[in-house]
């Protein structure tokens, strides 16, 4: 604002911080933006959308193909599998399963391990050792074999395909965010709000938290593919949501018999996990790609923050620093 | 209120591969550093990168603890406070720090940002944040209403002031001041150091003001204290440092400072060599690889801190 | 004909946000072996200036859109890239303000200076070098020999820049721009370098762009001084001229609000507002909204570059030329 002898005149808008969101909607990934959307829509309408029941099937209509074929039927536009259930909404209803999982499990993972990044990377010390030491264990487990395993112990269920992803999952959450936990404890602001008087707990809820979202958002994107894979997986092997449940893993695995004969069984539930799969993770990218830069120039130089501080320590030693830090 | 280092020590352990297997060694950031700052008086503290300063006003806002020495408030040691005390401390002693985008988080409002020291905890309602924060605000000649508003929407100068308001908004009595002008624009820094002096005169603040500028400093300073390598070499009367400098250090550092008048020249020291490393300072005087005036001893005896002159105090064998 | 003459440069950026007009209208001349200091506050357009001369503004937001650039009478706007490169280094050589990012950090100091002289004078084997020897040694780098082998990390600051400055100046060129050589060094480092920058300068008689935020800099080591403000030189003349003499408001008011070393001010006479935004320049002087003597003409059009002297220009409606 202006001297102290002016009538300050309006602050003024430094570079407009909506411009660069606009440029970069424009980029967005329409075709990934188009599959999530149809996703969630199935997802939600399903019991509408879907003109059979997805669990009760009609032997007398087993392995009917899909519509473009030649024993095809417009009553089950991509055929049935071998008790005559029909595909098309057996896939609509399993939208839901997999949402459904990726997203409570992505909520219990998430919400674990950020509280977990977050203390590690702002206390330091013993704590941050400890914990990191658990999450380099979680990190290198054998993923499948132990979810396999896991859930074969506990028995399938809905819930323990829950609990067991989200028990693989966690350690990624608190690894990332304690990384950007540490660059934004780097800033100023973090140490004037301790001069403020302020506690750690206040700290980390008012000021590290919020500086975290844009990169929480975008793991938490990244991940849904993996957990829909896992997901998927568990179910092939057997180990998933049970049956009857319409999980696209399980139908996958269904289908594995009938490859050479009625491959419509397996291919369409693999293709709307491929199309899924393929559609988060460009918008993770695209999430990464737009959202975060932009957050992070925003949030105050957190890049710079954390070159230097990575910067190992023995040159800025050795050297004489930059002046004026 | 005073407030007070005395032989104030902080040694980092230096970490890494190199480290392994070996003695632990140490970065000598600050090394035995005595000072004193009472109301309403503004230390500068001067010095080179690396030589300590930001440790030491680290140091000063308990945002690292001593190695060695002891820090004292009113008499006190801080290593004995209690929450009460800390609490007091906390609203005494507030900073503003360099780099302004730094020091506000993007993600909050000036309100919050401004209002940040007042503490619930400390009998502080909504009504009286909300106005404190904008006479603090009006203080620092921003807008009232630019409360409402988030950081981004300012320029550098101005976010100086929004940190400089924050730091008024507890009314504190000393207010540390880390390079506050050296990240803005020439044409802002007069408008901050303005301010920052009308503000000491209006409220009676103490300032501790670090600064590379030895210009910035001298407009600012009512004493001055050198750093050179996590010591001090020489403290004074700001204006006797700069006419009669003691320390060849201080010499060395005042003639390499340009005036602003090319008919201004002044007899030049060029110092050879680098700034030393802290981790492995050199023997004796630290100064004396470098110094225009070495002298047998100054390689193997540590100069005395004592004062030459009345209210003039250095290290150097020369005095 | 002076060696090198910059008339009417214009230099633009087109981003999302508008036009920037960094450069906007920029003349000046350079003798041989003269320094002229270019100064201005961050944002000026001292930097997209100087990469303007050698052709290296970045594409494609950044374009020289008007203006000539005489080397020897030479337009270097109308080079091919090829040409151009034979330009960069050999005629015109530049010195940044981070060292750390004009050396590669993977390759030794040997090399680094080395390459230059390869390339651009063939130079080989046993007497390159002896050559880039003699380069370090030329900028003070002790024990050179041994450090041909080292990293740019394991070099001080202070000691990076002088390693730039010797590739700079590997090929003897005729012009260095040296854009905020010592902002990133101390004080006691700074004055090292300057020293050195001006015994190199004398002996090589090389001519310097000095580029500056600090008026202290200028006053020591420039002949003449260019004062930007908003991607137009205000006011220009010799040193003393304009330290002694200012015309411009703006040069007049940075002098009164600059605290100085020298003496102590009571009270520093500050400039209001800030630097305008060149995305969305006034229409008339862009120093007008902050100019304590602004007068109506001032907010409708652009004051034109007035001889105040000899050699002492200033872009001000109320700059008159002095009687002689
Ligand atoms: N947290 C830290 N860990 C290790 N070394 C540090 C740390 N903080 C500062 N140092 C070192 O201490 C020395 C003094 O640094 P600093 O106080 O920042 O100096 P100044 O502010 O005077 O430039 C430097 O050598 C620096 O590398
Ligand atoms: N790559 C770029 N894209 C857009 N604008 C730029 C770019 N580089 C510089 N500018 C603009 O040009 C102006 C002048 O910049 P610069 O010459 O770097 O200033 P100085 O060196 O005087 O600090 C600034 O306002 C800056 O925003
Ligand atoms: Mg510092
Ligand atoms: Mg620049």
């Amino acid at each position: 604002m202006g001297g102290s002898g002016r009538p300050p005149s309006p602050p003024a808008l430094a570079p407009a911080p909506a411009q660069p969101w606009r440029g970069s909607l424009r980029r967005l990934p329409w075709f990934a933006g188009a599959v999530l959307a149809t996703l969630v829509f199935c997802a939600v309408f399903a019991p509408w959308l879907a003109s059979k029941d997805p669990t009760a099937g009609d032997i007398t209509t087993k392995l009917i193909p899909p519509i473009w074929m030649e024993r095809g039927t417009m009553e089950h536009p991509l055929g049935t599998d071998r008790f005559g259930r029909d595909i098309l909404s057996r896939i609509i209803h399993g939208s839901r399963i997999s949402l459904l999982v990726s997203i409570i499990a992505i909520g219990v993972a998430g919400t674990l391990g950020t509280a977990l990044g977050l203390i590690a990377g702002y206390r330091g010390g013993l704590t941050d050792t400890l914990l990191m030491r658990m999450t380099d264990i979680g990190l290198s487990l054998p993923t499948i074999l132990i979810a396999v395993v896991m859930v074969a112990v506990s028995e399938p269920s809905f819930r323990n395909v829950v609990l067991v992803i989200a028990l693989l999952l966690w350690p990624r959450f608190a690894r990332q965010i304690r990384g950007e936990t540490l660059a934004v404890k780097e800033q100023d602001f973090v140490a004037l709000a301790v001069v403020a008087g302020r506690s750690g707990t206040w700290i980390i809820a008012r000021h590290i938290f919020p500086n975290v979202v844009p990169t929480l958002l975008v793991i938490s994107t990244l991940q849904v593919g993996y957990v829909i894979l896992l997901e998927g997986t568990l179910g092939f092997l057997g180990v998933g949501v049970p049956p009857p449940n319409p999980a696209w893993g399980l139908m996958i695995a269904d289908g594995r018999g009938f490859l050479a004969t009625a491959w419509w069984i397996a291919l369409f539930p693999g293709l709307a996990m491929l199309l899924t799969v393929l559609a988060v993770n460009l918008m993770g990218d695209w999430l990464r790609d737009h959202l975060d830069p932009k957050l992070r120039q925003a949030g105050a130089r957190v890049t710079a923050a954390t070159a230097t501080t990575a910067a190992p320590i023995e040159p800025a030693i050795a050297e004489a620093p930059a002046r004026g830090d | 209120m005073i407030l007070e280092a005395v032989d104030l020590k902080k040694y980092f352990p230096v970490t890494g591969a190199l480290a392994l297997g070996r003695a632990q060694t140490w970065i000598r950031a600050v090394d035995g550093v005595s000072v004193q700052v009472g109301e309403g008086e503004t230390l500068g503290i001067v010095g080179e990168s690396g030589s300590g300063k930001t440790t030491l006003a680290k140091l000063f806002l308990l945002l690292e603890r001593p190695t060695a020495g002891s820090l004292r408030f009113d008499g006190k040691d801080v290593a004995t406070f209690g929450r009460a005390d800390v609490r007091r401390y906390r609203r005494s002693v507030q900073a503003v720090f360099q780099d302004p985008f730094s020091s506000l988080d993007p993600r909050m409002r000036v309100e919050q940002i401004v209002g940040e020291p007042l503490i619930p905890e400390n009998g502080v309602t909504r009504a009286m944040v909300r106005d404190r924060v904008r006479e603090s605000l009006e203080l620092v000649g921003l807008r009232r209403d630019s409360a409402s508003l988030y950081p981004h929407e300012f320029s550098g100068g101005q976010r100086q002031r929004i940190a400089i308001a924050r730091a008024l908004v507890t009314t504190p009595k000393f207010i540390l001041l880390d390079e506050p002008v050296s990240a803005l624009d020439v044409s802002i820094r007069a408008q901050i150091l303005n301010l920052l002096k009308r503000l000491q005169d209006q409220l009676g603040l103490a300032y501790i003001m670090i600064s590379h500028d030895l210009a910035a400093a001298r407009y600012l300073a009512t004493r001055l204290a050198v750093m050179y390598c996590g010591k001090l070499v020489e403290t004074g009367a700001c204006e006797a440092v700069y006419t009669e400098p003691l320390h060849p250090y201080t010499e060395a550092l005042l003639s390499a400072a340009l005036p602003l008048h090319p008919s201004a020249r002044r007899q030049r020291i060029i110092l050879k060599g680098e700034i030393p490393n802290p981790t492995n300072p050199p023997s004796g005087c630290r100064f004396h690889p470098r110094c225009h005036r070495v002298l047998a001893e100054c390689s193997s005896v540590e100069p005395a801190w004592r004062e030459v002159k009345p209210g003039r105090f250095a290290a150097c064998h020369l005095h | 004909m002076p060696l090198l003459a910059v008339e009417d440069l214009k230099t633009y950026f087109f981003t999302r946000r508008g036009v920037v007009k960094a450069v906007d209208g920029v003349s000046f001349t350079l003798e041989a072996g003269e320094t002229l200091a270019l100064v201005g506050e961050s944002g000026s357009g001292k930097s997209v200036t100087c990469l303007s001369l050698v052709r290296l503004v970045p594409e494609p937001a950044g374009r020289i859109v008007g203006g000539r650039i005489l080397l020897d009478g030479d337009d270097l706007l109308a080079k091919n890239p090829r040409q151009m490169r034979r330009v960069r280094g050999k005629q015109i050589a530049m010195v940044l303000q981070d060292p750390m990012t004009s050396l590669n950090p993977g390759l030794t100091i040997g090399t680094q200076v080395g390459e230059v002289m390869r390339l651009h004078q063939g130079i080989r084997g046993r007497s390159l070098r002896e050559r880039v020897v003699d380069a370090l040694r030329r900028l003070r780098i002790s024990a050179a020999e041994s450090r041909l082998g080292q990293f740019p990390h394991q070099f001080s600051g202070g000691m990076r820049q002088r390693v730039s400055s010797a590739i700079a100046l590997s090929c003897a060129p005729r012009v260095l721009i040296a854009d905020e050589p010592t902002t990133s060094l101390d004080v006691t480092i700074q004055a090292q370098y300057l020293e050195l920058l001006k015994e190199v300068q004398a002996a090589a008689g090389v001519a310097v762009i000095l580029v500056t935020h600090d008026f202290g800099i200028v006053a020591a080591n420039a002949d003449r001084v260019a004062v930007m403000y908003a991607g137009r030189i205000v006011e220009m003349g010799t040193t003393l001229q304009v330290f002694n003499n200012p015309r411009h408001p703006y040069t007049q008011a940075l002098l009164r609000c600059l605290p100085d070393v020298d003496l102590k001010r009571e009270q520093l006479v500050e400039i209001g507002g800030q630097p305008p935004d060149l995305a969305a320049l006034p229409p008339g002087c862009p120093f007008a909204p902050r100019c304590s003597e602004r007068q109506p003409i001032c907010e409708r059009s652009l004051p034109p570059a007035v001889t105040v002297d000899a050699g002492h220009t200033a872009a001000c409606f109320l700059a008159v030329a002095t009687p002689a």
